[in-house]
């Protein structure tokens, strides 16, 4: 999708014959991304998801887990089990520790070619986007990036895979009608955890990766891991008090940070705020920053943009401060202050500091 | 050292409105900007130029107005430009963009040999970070995404070493050139257009391809035909069905407001009263 997206070919009622080649292709396979001895959650909620579109289509769900050789690796494919899958293709081999493109790519277009699933699927990390990119053409196929939300039509067998577009103003729905596998990546967070099965089981398939380390021209010379302890979680917070232009000054962001502090919670913002420096660029919130889905999100002086609201508007419950009764926040949120937020917002923090006594003493 | 970079024009986004009715973009009057991505790729690549000495080329797809882009990417300091602009690209998605911007690459090489091929991270309309990787792969070039440092170029042996951004880390990589770096965000800042290249840049004679100027012989690999991905519907995001629960801050009593507040939120949800009272401190 690079160009704007003209409406080409509405989808009649007419059900579509697939041909011969393309009917080869079956079931949904999910890539199952992991770093340093973990799976990547947004794997996990693409398993989930995955278990729908293969319930509809009557198909297996399988994993796709690609590791250096060793229990690790092979545990994977349990916890995706767990999560969803019924099968999961193994590709062990030490030149798959870390990640480099070009190993990785021919692993995954091999197991395509072998295997020939209909739709696959991967999170919009760093990582997946520069696989989804690198396999799709390599396999002259379609390929629909940062989903958020997926559904089958089951006449043309085909997925139907809906996006923002237009710096998110519009959501169009992208199809892959003559060519396979169908492939999408999915922003971390955008889809639901699903609960993990334990008691859940399935076959695992071994096959090879068939390279040599003197074919592979790019070097891992050294890797610096982040600095965890400071680095924000934002997508996987609980509860998050964000902030935006309506703050008025850095000085300000003071009281959400006092609010976050007596919840427990992580700090957001928006775009403005975080370009202006007030808070860290890790913490902004939207479209182009984080997609978070807490149980809580209390919005503080943000006027409530499509960009925003994208990345947030899954949050089980949102409450919205803002001095202008018109805020477009006000139409998505569940709860709305009108007022000052400099004024609520301690307010706010006291009565939850109060509340929250009372309720721990209760029990 | 050659280096082509891809630079898309896009609509500023920030100015898109939609319509309330119809739910079209309204066009008129956005002003067209060089993706802001796209930036950062010329930078790099110029700082590289002041470091190693060579070329910097940068191409473009699009319609006959993106030479605008282009032109501003000279007045920044590069060298030649090249616009491919064809009907037959219209409606091109990330495959067959990645298609023609290769085939343009291998005629660009052919009166300069290229080493190295730059874009940003992602477009602002497209928004997809496809379109690198693509034309990494079309080139059979080794693809660096995410970069947020070239740290050196080693003119004499093709190797280059970079810093790449990857989850939980950066990892630095050597590889060989010719080889395609989607450059990260924020990694450097454009310089100002110079007196003498912004004269230069409004004299400049862009080169101006068609398709099969840009090497391309099947049809069908780019436009509508060449991409395998068909937009079936857009349309405006579902409004939640129920609104906002509007509480009046009236009078001047912010602090019954907020005792308010919490005791019908907690009312309503229950499970999340307790899940904070067990985690906040
Ligand atoms: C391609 C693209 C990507 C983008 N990506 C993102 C993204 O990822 N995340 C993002 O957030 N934005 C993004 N944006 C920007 C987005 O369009 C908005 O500009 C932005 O979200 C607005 O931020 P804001 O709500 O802080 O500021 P504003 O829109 O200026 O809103 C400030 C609000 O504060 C209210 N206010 C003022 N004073 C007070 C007060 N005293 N008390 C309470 N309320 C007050 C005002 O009524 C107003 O509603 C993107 C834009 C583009 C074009
Ligand atoms: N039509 C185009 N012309 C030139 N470069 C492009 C074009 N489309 C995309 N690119 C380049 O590819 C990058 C990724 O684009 P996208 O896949 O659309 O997010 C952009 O940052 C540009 O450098």
């Amino acid at each position: 999708m690079s160009e704007a997206p003209e409406v080409k070919k509405p989808m009649g009622k007419k059900r579509i014959e697939l041909d011969d080649r393309l009917k080869a292709y079956k079931g949904v396979w999910v890539f199952v991304e992991h770093e340093r001895g973990k799976i990547h959650p947004v794997s996990l909620e693409l398993l989930g998801e995955g278990r729908k579109l293969a319930d509809s289509l009557g198909v297996e769900l399988a994993g796709v887990v690609m590791g250096l050789p060793g229990e690790v690796t092979r545990s994977f494919c349990h916890e995706a089990f767990f999560h969803g899958a019924d099968l999961c293709y193994l590709m062990e081999d030490a030149l798959l520790t870390d990640y480099r493109n070009e190993p990785f790519t021919k692993g995954l277009t091999d197991l395509v070619n072998k295997y020939q699933p209909e739709i696959l699927l991967l999170g919009a990390t760093t990582l997946g986007r520069d696989l989804a990119g690198s396999v799709a053409t390599t396999l002259k196929t379609g390929l629909t990036a940062d989903c958020t939300e997926l559904n089958v039509d089951l006449d043309a067998r085909s997925l139907l895979a809906t996006r923002p577009t237009f710096g998110g103003s519009l959501l169009c729905t992208i199809q892959t009608l003559n060519y396979r596998p169908q492939m999408a990546t999915v922003r971390p967070r955008v889809m639901p955890m699903p609960d993990a099965d334990t008691a859940r089981t399935g076959r695992i398939i071994e096959d090879t990766l068939g390279m040599f380390e003197k074919d592979i021209i790019t070097k891992v010379l050294e890797f610096i891991p982040d600095a965890m302890q400071d680095k924000p979680q934002l997508p996987f917070a609980d509860i998050i008090i964000s902030g935006g232009r309506g703050m008025k000054k850095p000085e300000n962001f003071k009281l959400i940070w006092d609010l976050a502090k007596v919840l427990g919670a992580e700090v957001g913002a928006t775009r403005p705020v975080c370009q202006a420096g007030w808070v860290d660029l890790e913490r902004q919130v939207g479209q182009s920053g984080k997609t978070v889905r807490p149980k809580l999100y209390i919005a503080a002086g943000i006027s409530g943009a499509i960009q925003h609201r994208v990345g947030m508007d899954a949050s089980d419950v949102i409450i919205a401060i803002n001095s202008d009764p018109n805020a477009p926040i006000f139409d998505f949120a569940h709860y709305g202050i009108v007022g000052n937020a400099m004024t609520i917002l301690p307010m706010l923090t006291e009565a939850f500091r109060a509340h929250l006594a009372t309720a721990r003493k209760a029990g | 050292m050659h280096i082509v970079v891809c630079i898309k024009q896009v609509p500023d986004s920030a100015q898109i409105r939609v319509h309330p009715v119809t739910n079209t973009i309204m066009r008129q009057g956005v002003p067209a900007i060089v993706n802001p991505y796209d930036l950062f790729a010329l930078e790099e690549a110029l700082k590289l130029k002041d470091k190693y000495g060579g070329r910097v080329t940068v191409l473009t797809m699009g319609p006959p107005m993106a030479e605008a882009a282009l032109r501003k990417a000279i007045s920044y300091g590069a060298d030649d430009a090249v616009l491919v602009t064809d009907r037959a690209f219209a409606g091109s998605d990330t495959l067959a963009t990645s298609c023609a911007l290769a085939s343009a690459i291998t005629q660009i090489h052919k009166d300069m040999p290229v080493d190295l091929v730059f874009t940003g991270k992602q477009t602002i309309d497209g928004d997809t970070a496809q379109v690198g990787p693509g034309i990494a792969k079309r080139l059979n070039m080794q693809l660096l995404t995410y970069v947020s440092k070239v740290r050196s170029v080693d003119l004499e042996n093709h190797e280059i070493t970079v810093e790449r951004r990857s989850e939980g880390g950066v990892q630095l990589l050597k590889t060989s050139t010719p080889s395609l770096i989607t450059v990260l965000e924020g990694t450097n800042e454009m310089r100002f257009a110079t007196m003498t290249n912004m004269f230069r840049a409004s004299r400049y004679q862009i080169k101006v391809w068609n398709r099969e100027q840009a090497g391309i012989e099947d049809v069908t690999s780019v436009g509508l035909k060449g991409s395998p991905t068909v937009v079936s519907k857009v349309f405006a995001p579902t409004p939640r069905a129920v609104k906002a629960e509007i509480i009046q801050c009236v009078g001047d009593d912010p602090k019954e407001l907020s005792v308010t507040l919490l005791a019908k939120v907690f009312a309503k949800y229950p499970k999340l009263e307790k899940e904070i009272a067990k985690r906040a401190v």
